[in-house]
């Protein structure tokens, strides 16, 4: 028996006994032999606890984390502090290890954290209404592609290059099964080509996506692009960094109809890619056919306030076949992390940390790009994140900068092979003015390199 | 929110009239602190706190201050509303609203097709270590090669559970991995140069099955269930034709029930060549017993937060990698892992490589978090810990259902399906309804008094007042006796006064919530 398991061979006898069976075996007899294993699973034998400790401790030295070295990759997910409530909260017992709030009598608790949450996503996007939590952010791109396409039944998506490349393959992926198309829209000086938007927009466009800022850490004109969209009768997806929204206008404000994005940046690890959440807001036309759990106020019969799961009807428990989407469990625990982030930054501190990327962000532009060698992709406004060229080769330039502890960015070219010189540098709170300066010092000395090794210059 | 949770004595649960019964007090108890605060009226951090009042500060702003930074048009002019109040006020707020939830690490919490075990705490310690928690997906595999073994390792592991060769790990959640089988399955015809319509679910299937294929664009067609609990084979043959692009199937399913027809099954579905779905939110009844694979699926999905014990956090996060047969391989979602010759991994972006995959699912790699949490899991484990903890799921469900039928229980809440089950039951509240007056939503709320998380109720469909439960192998044999005390004692209670679980729950933070009310006129947000 495991540790996990509690039955002792007198605790077995008696349930058997009582189940009135002589063995274990005979529980399974349902299983035909014919599909039976007939062997142990080839798995290696169980670890006492600190040998899997270990174990988990070693892999985890294997690999290079923002714990070891200054970094300024970013490209979708961000090093961001994580105050200290955030994990003493989350690991709570009755945050961590409850289910999703069926029973709204004893899960008062998480159901006012959903309505805190979606209260305060609201607030960040300037739309009235948001949900609970969806996965991450470009399924969550995808899932409001979904509800244009439940909303106006239309064939065809088109989504700005500067979207993740993520989330543009998620919808693709997504769109193949209800058999509708994406196009994609260029960049011109980094943010979306107008122009170009309205060559490819017409009646039969369910949804236009951007997001905001861009990969290429550009702010978009999202008014401009939302408005567009209108036009032609399709729905305004903007994918925002919700962290930028301090700063920047919010997307309800700018005529967008559904505001989506990656959660991960509001007080959550970056875990390799997740567990993060996805936030989905929109308009109040789109209520009723939004996706996930929505929490929603009301009274018991005493007339006590209270919280429930509400407008269950759109859902895959009660709608099977007929549901406005098939996702059941989500990101609560991720998204309880958010909204206490929130609070945690508050009203004034969500602007003055926006305020901070700005400057240092501005800072670091303006410094890397003075080096030799070393331009900027786009003179966009930026908030947190900007593309430079490097007339060097990028993996090589990266490699040299790795070996002095710093991790200089993203390789464009992984992404955009219009851009194989590009690297996306993020800069966020924990990257002082000195980080600035020694990322500096260290690509200038990476670039100078590998330009006198291919013979460039002096 | 113990209330009159206390066993009783063995000779008074079998429903004996002539035995006295004790009365369940029902009122409010005296308060105490830990109930006052649980009853407290709601108040949201939003209408907590003062202007002024602040947790952040800002590190300092250590560059030159340069102005005009964003055009004013592109500016936030409004700041959103969000709360303001000190560390102190914000830590009291969310401990205080965490004692009105009811949590696994407290209770019983028996919730069909769940599978709510133990979240053993190593796990929690592991993945906040910085080499995993502070990891930046986009690290370069060379760099991440501690994170790509874990993961390589855990694809292995659920392959060799599976009885399938191929795994990927990308799926958020359960949903989302039925979700890339469907588009699989969808690949894979197309591929051939077929385009079929259908997608077969029995009626005894979880809601995201149904939910699913209409997403992926298909058409659901229902397939009944037999006298025994299983598929209606003689149906699934009327409608499996060369239109039918996929069965999705839970086994056991459920009911609880093991398909021994499931040879029979998978022939029928491969004869016309449709693949066949295992959805693995039950798998916990068969690990090292019998595998998909072997059973003749083609794609599984699993559910990290259920089988390998991933917290579920109040509602996610989740994971759901899936895993495949040969044939469906080349469709797999991107990247993959690799390994090469040297021993090293790597990500395998696949835009030439993999040219016939079904793309990305989401961003990333998955969900990493949760599948260093797996994966000590299955570590701890090993080959023989988890056949041991299938075997124990299924030894406690069934000692659970011979104990409720000890105490009397059975007439009024008769077992749906079979004389045994595997790792969970349904029974039927039908009698009950007639013969005491409570539906099975009375019962689920009178067990909250008892201080159990109740089964999940009105599910699967076909049963009228389905009680679904699943002990898990977690639980000792004495929460199960208690579990089943407390049945028999609200069916007793309800035999003297129904009025007493109609209107339950008495000691919860708070009492039955109008949800047609919040439906009809919906306040999902704090007004200000």
């Amino acid at each position: 028996m495991s540790t996990y398991t509690s039955v002792t061979p007198e605790d077995l006898q008696a349930m058997l006994d009582a189940i009135g069976v002589g063995s274990v075996g005979e529980l399974f007899a349902q299983v035909p032999e014919a599909v039976r294993l007939g062997r142990p699973l080839d798995l290696p034998a169980g670890l006492p606890e600190q040998d899997v400790f270990a174990h988990l401790r070693d892999l985890a030295a294997r690999n290079v984390s923002a714990e070891d070295e200054i970094t300024f990759l970013g490209a979708g997910m961000y090093d961001h502090y994580v105050p200290a409530l955030v994990d003493m909260l989350t690991e709570r017992s009755e945050f961590l290890t409850p289910y999703t709030p069926y029973q709204p009598e004893i899960s008062q608790g998480g159901l006012q954290v959903m309505f805190e949450y979606q209260t305060a996503i609201s607030e960040l996007t300037g739309l009235p209404v948001s949900n609970a939590s969806v996965y991450e952010g470009p399924s969550a791109l995808a899932a409001a592609g979904y509800l244009a396409k439940l909303t106006n039944g239309r064939p065809r998506f088109v989504i700005s290059r500067g979207a993740h490349p993520h989330s543009r393959e998620t919808l693709h992926t997504m769109a193949v099964g209800y058999g509708a198309t994406v196009d994609e829209v260029v960049l011109s000086d980094g943010v979306t080509d107008l122009d170009a938007l309205r060559d490819l927009l017409g009646d039969d466009v369910a949804a236009v996506f951007v997001q905001q800022p861009n990969f290429l850490g550009a702010v978009e004109d999202v008014e401009a692009i939302a408005a567009a969209a209108h036009e032609h009768g399709a729905l305004a997806v903007c994918a925002a960094d919700p962290l930028t929204l301090g700063v920047l206008e919010a997307p309800g404000n700018q005529g967008v109809d559904v505001c989506i994005g990656e959660g991960q940046t509001l007080g959550n690890r970056l875990d390799f890619g997740g567990p993060s959440f996805g936030f989905f807001a929109a308009a109040e036309a789109h209520l009723r056919k939004m996706p996930g759990r929505i929490a929603g106020e009301t009274t018991d019969v005493d007339g006590r306030r209270g919280f429930v799961l509400t407008l269950q009807t759109r859902e895959q428990h009660i709608r099977r076949e007929k549901a406005t989407s098939n996702i059941c469990t989500s990101q609560a625990l991720n998204a309880l992390a958010g909204v206490v982030y929130l609070t945690w930054l508050g009203r004034r501190g969500l602007g003055e940390l926006g305020e901070l990327m700005l400057q240092r962000t501005h800072y670091a532009r303006e410094t890397l790009a003075a080096l030799d060698g070393v331009a900027a992709l786009h003179d966009q406004p930026v908030v947190r994140e900007f593309a430079l060229t490097l007339d060097a080769p990028v993996d090589r330039v990266l490699d040299r900068c790795a070996g002095d502890g710093v991790n200089a960015g993203f390789a464009l070219g992984r992404a955009y092979e219009e851009h194989p010189d590009g690297l996306l540098v993020a800069i966020t709170e924990r990257r002082s003015r000195a980080d600035i300066d020694r990322l500096a010092e260290v690509l200038g000395a990476a670039v100078a390199a590998e330009r006198r090794h291919a013979g460039v210059g002096a | 929110m113990t209330g009159s949770g206390a066993p009783l004595e063995d000779n008074r649960l079998h429903g004996d009239p002539g035995i006295e019964r004790t009365e369940i007090d029902h009122a409010p108890s005296a308060p105490t602190v830990a109930s006052a605060m649980q009853r407290e009226r709601a108040m949201t951090i939003f209408e907590k706190g003062a202007p002024g009042r602040r947790a952040f500060v800002a590190p300092e702003l250590d560059v030159p201050v340069t102005g005009d930074l964003l055009p004013d048009r592109l500016r936030r002019t409004e700041p959103p509303r969000l709360p303001e109040l000190s560390e102190p006020e914000i830590v009291r707020h969310y401990v205080r609203l965490s004692k009105r939830n009811f949590d696994l690490d407290s209770g019983f919490y028996p919730l069909g097709s769940c599978t709510m075990k133990h979240n053993p705490r190593l796990h929690e310690r592991v993945a906040a270590l910085p080499g995993h928690a502070r990891l930046h997906p986009f690290q370069r595999p060379q760099r991440a090669q501690g994170a790509l073994e874990l993961m390589w390792n855990l694809e292995r592991s659920l392959a060799e559970i599976a009885g399938l060769p191929h795994v990927s790990l990308q799926p958020s959640a359960g949903s989302h991995g039925e979700l890339a089988g469907v588009l699989l399955t969808r690949a894979y015809h197309e591929d051939r140069g077929e385009r079929r319509h259908k997608v077969l679910t029995p009626d005894t299937a979880h809601g995201t099955n149904p939910a699913t294929v209409t997403m992926a664009g298909y058409e659901v067609v229902k397939v009944g269930t037999n006298p025994d609990g299983g598929v209606d084979v003689d149906d699934l043959r009327a409608k499996a034709d060369a239109d039918v692009a996929c069965l999705m199937l839970t086994n056991p399913n459920t009911l609880g029930i093991f398909d021994a027809n499931i040879e029979q099954i998978a022939a029928i579905v491969h004869q016309v060549g449709a693949t066949l779905y295992y959805d693995g939110a039950n798998l916990n009844a068969v690990m090292g017993v019998t595998r998909p694979g072997d059973m003749g699926f083609d794609i599984v999905h699993f559910n990290l937060h259920k089988t390998f014990t991933q917290p579920h956090g109040g509602g996610g996060p989740g994971s759901g990698p899936i895993a495949v047969s040969d044939r469906i391989e080349p469709y797999l979602p991107r990247p993959v892992i690799v390994r090469g010759e040297d021993g090293t991994f790597d990500l395998d972006e696949g835009s030439g490589s993999r040219a016939k995959s079904i793309g990305r699912l989401r961003g990333f790699q998955g969900n990493y978090g949760c599948f260093v949490r797996s994966y000590a899991y299955i570590r701890s484990l090993g080959a023989e810990g988890l056949k041991d903890a299938s075997e124990v799921a299924v030894l406690n469900a069934n000692y659970l259902l011979a104990r409720l039928s000890r105490a009397g229980v059975a007439e009024y809440l008769p077992l749906a399906f079979g004389k045994l089950c595997m790792h969970e039951f349904v029974l039927s509240g039908a009698p009950m309804k007639k013969e005491l007056g409570i539906r099975t939503l009375d019962l689920a709320k009178r067990l909250l008094d008892h201080g159990f998380h109740p089964p999940t109720i009105y599910f699967p469909l076909l049963v009228d007042e389905a009680v679904l439960i699943e002990p898990t192998e977690t639980e000792t044999r004495e929460t199960l006796d208690a579990f089943a005390d407390a049945v028999a004692e609200i069916l007793r209670e309800a035999a003297d006064d129904p009025e007493l679980a109609r209107s339950a729950p008495y000691t919860t933070p708070v009492r039955r919530l109008d949800e047609a009310a919040a439906a009809k006129r919906p306040v999902i947000r704090q007004p200000l």
